[in-house]
């Protein structure tokens, strides 16, 4: 069956002086329908700048230069920006990191749902309230008939990240995808929200692309992964086959910071590539 | 009985907020009644999430913020009674190091300058002993001499905490604060840091308060733990101990929405419902060195 999402040889570049830098090199993955694939790497590894270049989002200086975006079997790097507009949003919702960046900080929350429905078409101004208040108690806010009126700024952080669910959702998009949506969060409120996408995923029927620094994320929520560094995929599987029986050093190596061994113990980290 | 070598006892920050002409002030009990003691040589690590009072719990002991009331002893003496000609003298031995390593070095200094700056201001050694000391402490803290001239932003960030790191250790303190050292560090850049800070506190015998969220981190590194919520230590003991046996409810859900590093570990989420906490319960001491809020 053909999958949701299929990106093949995704290449993109941002114009530099002396020379442009490569920040997607070559990425190829595929994501199925109902599955979670998490893409996982450090700053600067070109995951974030993936999650861009699938929506056609990517700011200047940087541009795709090659590739292909199958998504529900239309190549999106060929399209025109006005059938892009109907795909983000509709055909594939996001969550960002930074939900008070993403916020309208003048606009009441049930605006900003409003907004997503009305432009796609899919209320009238009149429903559209009804709606975001049926959302927000969907990502499981207490008290939707009053949050609603309420401005980003009023809420804490883990109800601004489920106000951007409630946003990302709001069309039905057969796929979501998150941006480091937990990486702001306390750790109490980052379970929350994971356990939320969980949920969600199943709720909704989604499809999910889950951008995260910590493989703790990925262990707890996706069903396979694939690893960036320096622009690259340098290795995808099943969650657990990565976790159990990582084969790339870079991947060893990653697995290795994280502190969870012999307590006091050196941690090994990763090794300079010239020992790869 | 043994003198610990770090006491803060009955800490108290409170802040005033609001006030205007027509609201009234509301005081936010940031540090309320916190005391715990540490030991020469350990890891001490305070733990807890964002408002918890943990940070500014080590500012206080410092002295970098004034606190409310309390006693903070070091050395047999109460540094908050110190005058502040004597807290000067005092910070020789008491150094910080900060979370974030873009917004604490001064962007404007040479990486030199910014390790120099505490002998100068403590008026300690000729220029050229200041010289070979900073390249000395460049190197103790893993970094190549050979860029000392350079400019904080020319630096990576795991390079930044470094420098951070040098210009704390300059003084020759026998006790450092790390207030999350690590969290604005890339995975495999905070596993560097870590091993270095501690191949420094086995060298130079270093004494460490580590204030941090992230439970992986403290359990790998400390050797008693307090955890603090809402401005109050709820549970305190040995890091092993309260790994294996937390007492307290916030401690239990703490530790059960930290996101496991195995894909087949039991999800077993434990939910803090804040109503069923009783904020005054006095810590008591459930096991021997184990106290706990409830």
């Amino acid at each position: 069956m053909e999958p949701l999402l299929r990106v093949e040889n995704l290449r993109t570049v941002f114009d530099a002086r002396p020379e442009p830098v490569v920040a997607v090199n070559d990425v190829s993955f595929e994501i199925r329908k109902g599955e979670t694939l998490g893409l996982v790497g450090e700053s600067g590894s070109g995951k974030s700048v993936t999650a861009f270049s699938i929506i056609g989002l990517v700011q200047e200086p940087g541009r795709v230069v090659g590739g292909k975006v199958f998504f529900q079997g239309k190549d999106l790097l060929a399209l025109p920006e006005n059938e892009m507009r109907a795909i983000r949003g509709a055909g594939i919702g996001f969550v960002f990191q930074e939900p008070m960046a993403a916020l309208n900080p003048v606009m009441r929350v049930g605006a900003h749902i409003a907004e997503a429905l009305t432009v796609h078409g899919l209320a009238s101004r009149h429903d559209a309230r009804a709606r975001a208040i049926e959302l927000l108690r969907a990502v499981k806010i207490v008290d939707p008939e009053k949050r609603v009126d309420d401005y980003p700024h009023q809420l804490s952080g883990g109800m601004r990240q489920r106000v951007m669910m409630a946003i990302a959702l709001a069309c039905k998009p057969p796929l979501v995808i998150a941006d480091e949506p937990t990486t702001a969060l306390d750790v109490t409120v980052q379970a929350q929200v994971l356990e939320l996408l969980r949920d969600m995923k199943r709720e909704f029927d989604l499809s999910l692309l889950l951008i995260t620094h910590d493989f703790g994320v990925i262990a707890e929520t996706a069903d396979r992964v694939a690893v960036m560094y320096r622009g690259k995929i340098v290795e995808q599987g099943a969650v657990r086959d990565i976790f159990r029986n990582p084969q790339h050093p870079y991947t060893r190596g990653l697995l290795a910071s994280i502190p969870g061994g012999e307590p006091g113990t050196r941690l090994k980290g990763v090794q300079s590539e010239e020992h790869w | 009985m043994v003198t610990p070598f770090v006491e803060v006892r009955n800490l108290v920050k409170h802040f005033e907020r609001g006030g205007g002409l027509f609201r009234e002030k509301s005081v936010v009990r940031a540090v309320d009644n916190v005391s715990f003691s540490v030991d020469e040589g350990e890891t001490f690590a305070l733990v807890g999430e964002s408002g918890s009072g943990k940070s500014t719990t080590g500012r206080c002991m410092l002295r970098l913020i004034q606190p409310t009331s309390g006693e903070v002893w070091f050395r047999g003496e109460n540094v908050l009674g110190f005058s502040s000609a004597r807290m000067r003298a005092a910070r020789r031995d008491m150094q910080m190091v900060f979370q974030d390593p873009y917004s604490s070095l001064n962007p404007r200094m040479r990486a030199r300058t910014i390790v120099e700056e505490p002998l100068v201001i403590h008026s300690i050694g000729s220029k050229l002993e200041r010289r070979d000391r900073v390249a000395d402490l460049f190197t103790l803290v893993g970094l190549d001499p050979a860029h000392l001239e350079r400019y904080p932003h020319e630096f990576s960030g795991g390079q930044r905490q470094r420098i951070g790191l040098a210009r704390a250790l300059a003084l020759n303190p026998s006790f450092i604060i790390a207030d999350e050292p690590v969290s604005a560090l890339d995975v495999s850049v905070q596993a560097q840091v870590i091993n270095l800070l501690m191949d420094l506190q086995e060298q130079l015998k270093l004494t460490y308060l580590f204030i941090a969220h992230d439970l992986r981190l403290v359990r790998h590194i400390s050797s008693r733990v307090a955890v603090m919520y809402l401005g109050r230590i709820v549970e305190m003991g040995r890091t092993a101990e309260i790994f294996a046996n937390a007492q307290h409810a916030y401690t239990r859900a703490l530790l059960s929405a930290v996101p496991a590093t195995d894909p087949d570990a039991p999800r077993a989420r434990i939910e803090l419902n804040p109503a069923l906490v009783n904020r005054d319960a006095p810590l008591r001491e459930v096991s021997e060195g184990h106290f706990a809020a409830v």
